[in-house]
This record gives structure tokens, C-alpha cells and sequence, in this order.
């Protein structure tokens, strides 16, 4: 019973253990370390994908230098090229960034500016979320029944639908939906005060929109729709579909207008590309497709880095 | 005397408010314009998918038996669908295995345990592969993993497996499912947190015992979003999955074989060229709306429990 005497050794001994507990501490960082080691696994896996791609396309650098870029697709690997891919890729999202990039902002500006919480706008909502999680291949049997057949095949009557066109407008239907959430976004972080002060000197909606709203939220706006963007130009499986061209073929005589080679012409993809290489058996097209994949990156990369870039400069230009 | 009636006109410029109304309509018509890709999309799926029903049921000699014969074969008229189905369960399967434990295991240390500095460090890892478009992946799957990790493991794996396309979907879900269910945990009120340290819990045990289960929905709203995805992903399970004709039911995951996307971007591919049966073709848009229905069904209930979830904190 010394124990319980207050102020004994063996007492403040029990006391310091009951608060420190008797075990060694174990548990607590062994936990922090195995979450670390999951995050770190992704680290792990990004940097040998990059080195990995990098490593194998290194060849194909050494021994033709740019004109793996620069070249037409041939059917000799030892000649072959992706400049065709990589117009059609930078065309497509020119017609992605004209179409969707007006109809997603609108929609949002309704949406979060306009819209009361009535049963369409709750339709609207719920209908935007669902087309966010279509899979993107489903769009392109949108693309290949409405664009290629309906409207290009049936309506304005060309031979063959599988143009640019269609594969553009198959990517802005994709990406449209996208394009609205991350626009809402950017508008619902623009603080309610700026709105109220610009209507309470009078200022209309769009007024309001116009010149207070929009300014301030350009920049996550830019951000986000340039995002996108960049998933457009990586994506492939919807083009499979909306006809784009997985073979070589001849690159239209120079001097054709740029509108004949949208409008008429077949087409291919970067993305379209890689997928096509990686399923050759020959080994050289180990080489080239990774040199495909390292183009493809690097102009990502590029774009995004510029984003931020531009974007910082935006932000700073609306404090001044 | 004033002349009330002319003063009290409040109503303005009748050119500010006619344009006021013409621009509100312009963004209305914009918002209206999603709903008729919906439809777009739905009538398109429908259209040919009943097409396909008839035209297998009046040509074919099994009639609708031929969507349980041997195996998937569109050119030689047999849509077996438990092949491609199950071929799509097993890759999402493995893609969860991979991307369940990595992704809520950076969801918790990024909300619970990163500091600061850390997290401005590796958060921007996860946004980076989130940007890698899925044909890299492909790609990886087909040269990496399947010759440098798998067959070094069990050295009967064929040169294009389920496996090795499941792991490269799972590569490409765990963004997401991270970055869902870190959000989920970060909506969990301070409080819960204080309470549980305030009764003498530790770090860990207040992770797992207090945050985790009430951050419950949604990380299984993220996980079912992640399923969804992986069911749908399409580039990585063309390239490295095989099976480019078509395949029988394959039990073994390291044995290629044609899944819902699969079979639909080999389809296509040789939608131009081959001639296979028109059933072939309209097959394309059965299998499209099955997808779109099993990925719709998923993306609702993933709706569901995250405003449940919302609702209650």
C-alpha cells in the first residue's frame, strides 16, 4: 500500500508513466512513415515513367536529331515523323479553345450569376456533373454518329466526315462540361461585397459581370480553361472514333489553304501517334514512340509552365 | 406641378434593358446547350445499340444467344458479353487494389500529418502525374511494367495482360482518389480533431479512429469515382491489355484479353476497313451504352454520399 502515499518515489513513478504510457512510442511514427511511403510511391512511379521514357527515346535523338519531329509519317520507321500529329493536335485545340472556351464560360456566368435555384437550374447542374464523368471514349460515338455521319456525312455532304472538324467538335463536347465546373469555381471565389458594390452605384447585371466579376476572376478562369486544354490535347480515345487517321498518309500538296486542310483533309493526332507506334512490333518504333511521348510532355509542360507564369502576371496586374 | 406619372418611371433605358435581357438569354441558351449534348449523346447510344439488338436477333442464327457465346468475336458474329464485362472488372479490380492503398494513404498524410513546406513539395507530384495523358501510361504498362516488374515476378506473363493494364489505370486513378478524400478529410470540423487530442489520443489514432470514419463517405464517394474512371479508361487497356481481334474469358490476369474499352477502340480502329457484319459495327454503340450506364449509375451514388456527407458537417 506505499503506493498510495502521496509524494513517494514510487508514486510520482507510476504518476509519469501513466502520462508518458508504458510502451515506447512506436505506433505514432510507424503510421507516418507508411503514409509518407504511399505518397512517395507516386513520386516514385512519376520519376521512372519520366526516366524511363526519356532513357528510351534517347536513341532516336542521337541518331536522326529533329527530324523525327520535323518528318511526314512514312511507313519506314527509319524516315518516319510526327509533325503531322502535332498540327492536327495544335488545330484541334484551336477549334476546342473557339467552341468550348465561349459556351463553358457562359454557361457559368448563367449559372452562377444569373441562375435562381429553380428545377432547370438544378437540371442544369445535375446534367453537367454527369457529363464530367462520361467516359471519354463515349463521346467519341457522340462524335463518329453526330458529327462525322449526321452532320458533316449527311448534312453538308462530304465524301468522308473524319476531318479536324469533326474531331474538334467531338473534344469540345468533352471538355465542355469541364470547362463549366472549373469556371464556376473561379467565379463562386470572387467575394459577394464586389458584386454588391457595383449594383449598389447602380450597375446592371451584366454590368456588373462585365467590369467588376470577370476581371477578378480572369485569372483562375485562364488557369483552369488552360488545364483543360492541356487534357484535350493529350486525349486519344474519342478521336479513334472521330476518325482520325492510325496509318501513314500523304501530307497535302504545300500551298493548300489552311481551311481545305481542316475542313477536307485527313487528320491525325500526337496522341493518336504514340497509341499507333506502341502497338508496332518492329522494335525501332520502342524508340520513336518514346520520342513521341517526350515531345508530347514536353509541350504540356511547357504550356503549363507558361500558364502559371502568365497567370502570376495577371494576378499582380488586377492588385496594381 | 410635377407630373407624377412621367417621374415615377423607374424603370431606366429601355436599350440597357432590352440588351440586359439579350445577354441574359445569350448565357441561358449556353447552359441549355449541355442538356442537348446529353440528349445527343443518349439518342445516339440508343439508336444503334437497339439497331444492334434487332439486327443480331433477325441475322444470326443464335439470334440474342450470340451475347453469351465463346467469347468476343464481333467479325465472327459472338459478343460474349460476360468476356468483355468480366475483362472490365478485373482490370478495375487490380487498378483499386493499386490505387486504394497509394491514394488514401497520400490523402491522410497530406491533410493529417504534412507540414506546410511538405505539402508545397509533393502535392504539386500528384497534380503533375494527374497531367500525364493516359496513352503514356499505355505506354508504360506495355514497355515497363509488364517486361521489368511483372515477368521478373511470374515469368509466364504474356506480352499483353490484364494485369499490367490494370496497374497503369490504378497509376492514373490515384490523383483522384487523392484528391477527393483529402478534401472529404479537410471538411471534417477542427473540433472532432481537438476533442479526440483533448482526451489523450495520438496522431495516428486520431487519423484512423476519428477523421477517417467521419471523412467515411466521402473517401468511399472518392473511391467510386475512381472505380468509374477506371471502368472507362480506354488508351491504357488498348495498348497493353491485347487481344486486339478479340479474346475468350480469361481467368488468369496475366493473359491478355478484350474489355469494354478495348473492344470498343479496336472496333473502332477497324470500323473503316474491315468488313465485318454491320453488327459489328453497331456493337460499338451496345457496348458504349452499357459503359455509359454502369458509369452513370457509379457517378450518382458517388453524388449521393458526398452530399450526404456534406449535409451532415
Amino acid at each position: 500500500m506505499t503506493a498510495r502515499t502521496m509524494g513517494t518515489p514510487v508514486t510520482q513513478e507510476m504518476i509519469r508513466r501513466a502520462l508518458e504510457g508504458r510502451k515506447v512510442n512506436i505506433i505514432n511514427p510507424l503510421v507516418a512513415l507508411l503514409l509518407l511511403i504511399s505518397l512517395l510511391a507516386s513520386l516514385a512511379i512519376l520519376v521512372v515513367l519520366l526516366w524511363d521514357v526519356v532513357a528510351k527515346s534517347m536513341p532516336v535523338w542521337q541518331e536522326r536529331g529533329w527530324s523525327v519531329i520535323t518528318n511526314d509519317l512514312s511507313p519506314r520507321p527509319a524516315e518516319t515523323g510526327m509533325i503531322q500529329g502535332i498540327f492536327g493536335s495544335v488545330m484541334l485545340t484551336v477549334i476546342v479553345v473557339v467552341l468550348s472556351f465561349p459556351l463553358g464560360v457562359a454557361a457559368a456566368i448563367y449559372l452562377e450569376e444569373y441562375a435562381r435555384d429553380t428545377r432547370l437550374t438544378r437540371l442544369l447542374v445535375a446534367n453537367i456533373r454527369n457529363l464530367a464523368g462520361v467516359p471519354s471514349i463515349v463521346y467519341g460515338l457522340l462524335g463518329l454518329s453526330v458529327f462525322v455521319k449526321l452532320i458533316l456525312e449527311g448534312m453538308v455532304g462530304q465524301v468522308s466526315g473524319r476531318t479536324l472538324i469533326a474531331g474538334g467538335l467531338t473534344l469540345s463536347m468533352l471538355v465542355l462540361s469541364i470547362m463549366v465546373i472549373t469556371t464556376q469555381e473561379a467565379l463562386r471565389a470572387v467575394p459577394l461585397a464586389i458584386r454588391e458594390a457595383s449594383f449598389g452605384v447602380g450597375a446592371t447585371p451584366w454590368q456588373t459581370i462585365r467590369h467588376h466579376v470577370l476581371p477578378v476572376a480572369s485569372p483562375a478562369i485562364f488557369t483552369g480553361s488552360v488545364l483543360t486544354l492541356a487534357r484535350a490535347f493529350g486525349e486519344s480515345a474519342p478521336l479513334l472514333l472521330a476518325g482520325a487517321v492510325l496509318s501513314t498518309f500523304f501530307a497535302a500538296p504545300e500551298g493548300t489553304p489552311i481551311t481545305d486542310l481542316v475542313l477536307g483533309e485527313k487528320y491525325t493526332a500526337l496522341p493518336i501517334i504514340i497509341y499507333n507506334w506502341s502497338r508496332q512490333p518492329q522494335q525501332e518504333y520502342v524508340a520513336l514512340t518514346a520520342a513521341a511521348i517526350v515531345a508530347l510532355l514536353v509541350i504540356l509542360l511547357v504550356v503549363n509552365a507558361g500558364t502559371i507564369l502568365a497567370r502570376d502576371a495577371l494576378e499582380r496586374r488586377n492588385r496594381m | 406641378m410635377l407630373d407624377t406619372s412621367a417621374s415615377l418611371d423607374l424603370s431606366g433605358d429601355p436599350r440597357r434593358l432590352r440588351r440586359e435581357r439579350n445577354v441574359r438569354w445569350l448565357f441561358l441558351s449556353a447552359a441549355v446547350f449541355t442538356i442537348l449534348v446529353s440528349i445527343a449523346i443518349v439518342l445516339s447510344l440508343v439508336g444503334e445499340a437497339v439497331a444492334f439488338l434487332q439486327s443480331i436477333a433477325a441475322e444470326i442464327d443464335e439470334g440474342l444467344g450470340a451475347l453469351i457465346a465463346d467469347g468476343w468475336f464481333p467479325r465472327r458474329d459472338r459478343f460474349d458479353l460476360r468476356t468483355i464485362i468480366w475483362h472490365t472488372l478485373a482490370v478495375s479490380i487490380i487498378a483499386m487494389a493499386v490505387a486504394t492503398p497509394l491514394g488514401l494513404g497520400a490523402a491522410v498524410y497530406l491533410s493529417e500529418y504534412a507540414k506546410a513546406g511538405v505539402r508545397r513539395v509533393l502535392k504539386p507530384v500528384l497534380e503533375i502525374l494527374a497531367g500525364i495523358p493516359s496513352v503514356v501510361l499505355g505506354y508504360f504498362a506495355l514497355r515497363f511494367i509488364t517486361p521489368d516488374i511483372l515477368r521478373n515476378i511470374w515469368d509466364t506473363t504474356q506480352q499483353s495482360n490484364l494485369m499490367a493494364a490494370g496497374i497503369g489505370v490504378g497509376i492514373l486513378i490515384i490523383p483522384l482518389v487523392s484528391s477527393v478524400s483529402e478534401d472529404a478529410m479537410q471538411a471534417v470540423p477542427r473540433d472532432l480533431r481537438e476533442a479526440s487530442y483533448g482526451l489523450g489520443a495520438k496522431k495516428w489514432h486520431t487519423s484512423m479512429r476519428v477523421v477517417f470514419p467521419a471523412a467515411l463517405s466521402g473517401i468511399v464517394a472518392a473511391l467510386i469515382l475512381g472505380l468509374s474512371r477506371a471502368i472507362g479508361e480506354t488508351m491504357v487497356v488498348a495498348i497493353v491489355a491485347g487481344a486486339t481481334g478479340g479474346s475468350l474469358l480469361q481467368l488468369n490476369p496475366l493473359n491478355g484479353g478484350q474489355t469494354m474499352t478495348g473492344a470498343m477502340a479496336s472496333l473502332a480502329i477497324g470500323s473503316d476497313q474491315v468488313a465485318g457484319g454491320v453488327a459489328a459495327f453497331q456493337s460499338l454503340f451496345f457496348v458504349g451504352l452499357l459503359l455509359f450506364l454502369m458509369t452513370l449509375v457509379l457517378n450518382i451514388g458517388s453524388e449521393r454520399l458526398v452530399r450526404r456527407f456534406r449535409q451532415r458537417y
